[in-house]
């Protein structure tokens, strides 16, 4: 005897009634079948403490476990092993409690007398009975199908259970050719199984295209094609009127006159539902047990789920609606829910069949006269895609070789959702108006804001509480203030959420908010009236002269640009990290990173950054992405006397300004380096360095187009191109958002790349908003514009820029000495949080 | 705290530090007892005292910028009024205090 899938070591148990069984006071549930509907009410039923309330016996007509049906295919095509489809064991029902009577068929209900009679002579008495008696193949009239005592002739199998299987496996290693007939969904998978052991597959279908009762004809024809490209024939409108024996099967004769030889005939005509034992118990049977929104037989103690049970003229030969009926019956039967009702699925389906993607809802066709539907079909490319609309309301769908939107579809289809007014959008993402139509699809629960954890819904609902601009629905739910980067998706929610309605953020324009002027405005009025400390620039200039805590880190940022050393510093009106010079951490502990020009350093300096880490008990050191090190997790108090110790000036880690230039080994070293390239990043990092902008400005120097340090995503990189040539490119990005830089200009010689360099930073800090990027800001005023201003001069203020880069680098002195020598404020690094003992950070 | 002490709530001034600690426009942090307290002198010569720790993530509230109105964190930049504590972005409440000056003593009931 084969194997039981599921057994236990030493055979098959069952749990002995014993005497005891007729004292247990609890009502007895019988389940007469331990297929995938059986079984999952019984797990249902123990989800709802139905393990306690009842005493449950089940019948099983096979000797195995419950197994995974849906997975007999990949058993079949070798890619799962049959004992990993086992979903509820032997062990598993002991361990529950629950008697399992495996390979015993139950013949007949007495329904007055309340008991079953199994064919190994038991009769069992129940107070609920539960019919998941499942179907079984339908077996096509074809002469000499049958053998005498009306078994099936050897070598003929459904395709039902691991046994048929089995026999399946086993006829793939005799024989050489197989016969399947049926071309719906099981056919197929049979088909291209058996094709994949070996064997050589005829499929024989007797409508006129493939899995007629979910795709249309050109689908259909569609799908042929890509079955065939298997090396499977298909054989449509074609039935096999005969089975050649005797003994076994030889052969199959074709209602066309044909014979083909075959070892193997799998019949896969589609399935009946095994209605014997209740027709035979005189329960209500028309294509399958009849039963209410409660699964309930005319017996009002016997039910019927799964593919035995027909609900409402509807028999379900799917596992979903199978799910959803045995928890009905387990919330009725446990009174976990005794008003439970099953009223039917909508049957969605996403299956991969021979190989081809294949997703089907509702009705395949239209059905009236002003149902609407869109068909796009491309036989070349094995795709075929359909919706029908009915009243705008998606009532079927069918996607074959393409997937891609079933997820969107089958949720318009079970909710009923709002359907895209051009209907193509259905089924192809279209360029134009995408983003409408995503934020629309949008699930409530996913998160737009990534850094500060926002989701949709918490943007409809501040929308909802009356924020009617961009502006104040950041404001308040903090959207879009983390990296920035998810700013045009909030804004598209907002216009979405308000219905369009979106009042224009007044202050849209406004370099910072507390002061009602753009950035040129601005800057004139602070040149005019002379405004050097940003105290100066709230009296002068702010409503009312009233700070804005939100502005004024940007208006330190800008005082520092227009005015270079005649700034006027105020410690208060800049960041933390301004204040102290470093990076503060979760902990508010800070990190310290060392000028480390172009990545190069020494063993004078590696010797320096190990003693002071050690000394001051850093709790981890790591190397940048900037090519630098880093010590993180130092106690603001610890500050000046690591810088004190480390003697270095500072790598502006922190700042709203230029950072670092990261380059590569270049000419030097590598033996593909076309140039210098180590020695124009610190060139360029010396003039640059701490030049304060709009936002941080990251930059790259690669010796060749390898590009090993990155050039081509950063605010400025430069890349050689041989005999003394670069190639600027600006605008790029790698962080929250990712951007190849656009080639700005090729120059010659390292000057000429560092004064362009320059101009282009110097126009950047100028025109910029706060906190925009290079890869936003070269965008919106366009390469070509930017080319203009720079290369041409077309604005005639290339002068100035270069002037006022000048000032800027000139006013340069390490804050690190210059506050070491005199702190700027007093308790300038004292704690913060006097009673916690920092760092909080792990040390490593 | 026990019930008596509910139900008459202490109305203690504690000095803390002196006014000169705490530069123009900026916060410094002190202790009283066992809490922590930040002390803000705004630019307008005005005085706040709030409890030390952001309520959000526990960030140092002293490091923070401000201006009439309100306290800004310098972690996840959650904004709180100095009038009541509560926040403007859906952190906190915040605990404030009184705070006043004494002949350069900064004095705050806790």
């Amino acid at each position: 005897m084969a194997a039981v899938l599921g057994g236990r070591p030493e055979g098959v148990t069952t749990v002995p009634l014993g005497p005891d069984a007729e004292l247990d006071p609890r009502p007895r549930v019988v389940v007469v079948g331990n297929g995938m509907a059986g079984a999952r009410l019984v797990e249902e039923l123990l989800e709802r403490g139905g393990g306690d309330q009842f005493a449950i016996t089940v019948f099983g007509e096979e000797p195995h476990g419950t197994y995974n049906r849906i997975m007999l295919s990949p058993v079949l095509a070798g890619e799962t092993h049959e004992d990993e489809i086992v979903l509820n064991s032997h062990d598993w029902y002991a361990d529950n409690g629950i008697e399992l009577r495996s390979g015993v068929a139950v013949t007949r209900v007495d329904l007055p007398a309340k008991t079953v009679h199994g064919d190994d002579g038991t009769v069992t008495g129940y107070d609920h009975l539960v019919l998941a008696t499942g179907s079984s193949s339908f077996v096509p009239p074809m002469t000499g199908v049958h053998r005498d005592d009306g078994s099936l002739l050897p070598g003929v199998v459904g395709f039902r259970t691991i046994d048929d299987t089995r026999v399946m496996l086993a006829a793939a290693t005799e024989h050489e050719r197989a016969v399947v007939v049926g071309g719906g969904l099981l056919g197929l998978e049979a088909a291209r199984a058996l094709q994949g052991q070996g064997m050589q597959v005829d499929l024989l279908h007797a409508a006129g295209h493939l899995m007629n009762a979910q795709l249309d004809a050109d689908a259909g024809a569609i799908l042929k094609t890509s079955v065939e490209a298997l090396g499977i024939t298909v054989h449509c409108g074609l039935t096999a009127t005969e089975v050649i024996g005797p003994d076994r099967v030889r052969g199959v004769v074709l209602a066309d006159g044909r014979a083909v030889d075959a070892g193997l005939l799998v019949l896969a005509a589609g399935i009946r539902p095994r209605t014997e034992v209740a027709v035979r118990s005189g329960l209500e049977v028309q294509r399958g047990i009849v039963v209410d929104d409660q699964l309930r037989t005319e017996d009002p103690d016997v039910y019927a789920v799964g593919e035995c049970a027909q609900h409402r003229g509807t028999v379900y030969g799917l596992v979903s609606p199978v799910w959803e009926q045995a928890r009905v019956l387990a919330d009725v039967l446990t009174g976990t829910d005794p008003t439970a009702e099953y009223h039917g699925s909508r049957t969605a389906t996403k299956l991969k069949v021979a190989g081809v993607d294949v997703a089907t809802m509702g009705v395949t066709g239209p059905e009236r006269d002003d149902d609407e539907f869109l068909v796009i079909s491309e036989p070349r490319r094995g795709v075929h895609l359909s919706v029908v609309v009915r009243d705008d309301r998606l009532v079927g769908a069918t996607l074959l070789g393409d997937t891609s939107k079933v997820a969107y579809l089958t949720q318009a289809f079970d909710r009923g959702s709002p359907l895209p007014a051009r209907r193509i959008e259905l089924l192809v993402d279209l360029s134009d108006g995408k983003a409408e139509v995503g934020v629309a699809e949008l699930p409530a629960d996913s998160q737009v804001c990534n850094c500060n954890g926002v989701s949709k819904a918490a943007i409809c609902e501040a929308v909802a509480g009356g924020c009617t601009s961009v502006g104040a629905v950041m404001d308040r739910t903090r959207a879009g203030k983390g990296c920035g980067s998810c700013k045009g998706l909030v804004g598209q929610i907002v216009e979405w959420a308000a219905d369009g309605d979106v009042t224009e953020d007044p202050a849209a324009d406004w370099y910072v908010p507390g002061i009602p002027l753009a950035k040129p405005a601005l800057i004139a009025a602070v040149r005019e009236q002379d405004l050097r400390s940003v105290s100066a620039v709230f009296a002068a200039l702010a409503p009312a002269g009233a700070e804005d805590a939100r502005s004024k880190m940007a208006l330190t940022s800008l005082l520092k640009t227009v005015w270079g050393s005649d700034f006027v510093r105020e410690n208060d009106a800049t960041f933390i990290n301004d204040r102290v010079h470093a990076n503060i951490q979760r902990d508010g502990t800070f990190s310290v990173v060392p000028q480390m020009k172009g990545g190069v350093t020494s063993v004078a300096q590696l010797r320096t950054i190990a003693d002071v880490a050690e000394k001051y008990e850093v709790p981890m050191i790591k190397v940048t992405g900037g090519q630098r090190i880093d010590l993180l997790g130092v106690r603001k108090e610890d500050l000046p006397g690591m810088w004190a110790d480390l003697g270095m000036p500072s790598g502006y880690a922190y700042g709203k300004s230029f950072r670092t230039v990261k380059t590569c080994v270049g000419s030097d070293f590598c033996r593909f380096g076309l140039d210098d390239s180590t020695g124009l990043g610190i060139d360029l990092e010396t003039r640059f360095q701490g030049i304060e902008s709009p936002a941080k400005m990251k930059l790259a120097v690669v010796g060749c187009p390898r590009n090993c340090a990155e050039a081509y995503v950063k605010d400025v990189g430069v890349v050689a191109v041989g005999e003394g040539r670069w190639e600027v490119y600006v605008g790029g990005a790698a962080g929250a958002s990712v951007r190849k830089g656009d080639l700005l200009a090729t120059v010659t010689g390292r000057d000429a790349v560092v004064q362009l360099a320059g101009r282009f930073m110097q126009y950047y800090r100028e025109n910029a908003h706060w906190l925009e990027r290079t890869y936003d800001f070269v965008p919106r005023v366009g390469l070509e514009k930017i080319q203009a201003v720079l290369l041409e001069d077309s604005e005639g203020i290339v002068a100035d820029l270069d002037a006022g880069m000048q000032r800027s680098i000139d006013a340069y002195t390490d804050p690190w000495a210059a506050d070491l020598a005199e702190p700027a404020t007093p308790g300038q690094f004292r704690t913060s949080l006097p009673l916690v003992d920092l760092p909080l950070v792990p040390v490593r | 705290m026990s019930l008596t002490e509910l139900q008459t709530p202490t109305t203690t001034e504690v000095r803390v530090g002196r006014l000169e600690d705490v530069p123009p426009g900026e916060g410094r942090a002190f202790t009283a007892g066992d809490t922590q307290v930040a002390v803000f002198r705004l630019r307008d010569g005005s005085l706040h005292a709030t409890q030390a720790s952001c309520p959000h993530a526990g960030g140092p509230l002293a490091d923070g910028q401000t201006d009439a109105r309100v306290l800004v964190c310098p972690l996840h930049l959650f904004g709180f009024r100095w009038s009541d504590g509560a926040s403007t972005s859906g952190a906190g409440p915040l605990r404030v205090y009184a705070v006043r000056e004494s002949d350069g003593d900064l004095l705050v009931t806790l």
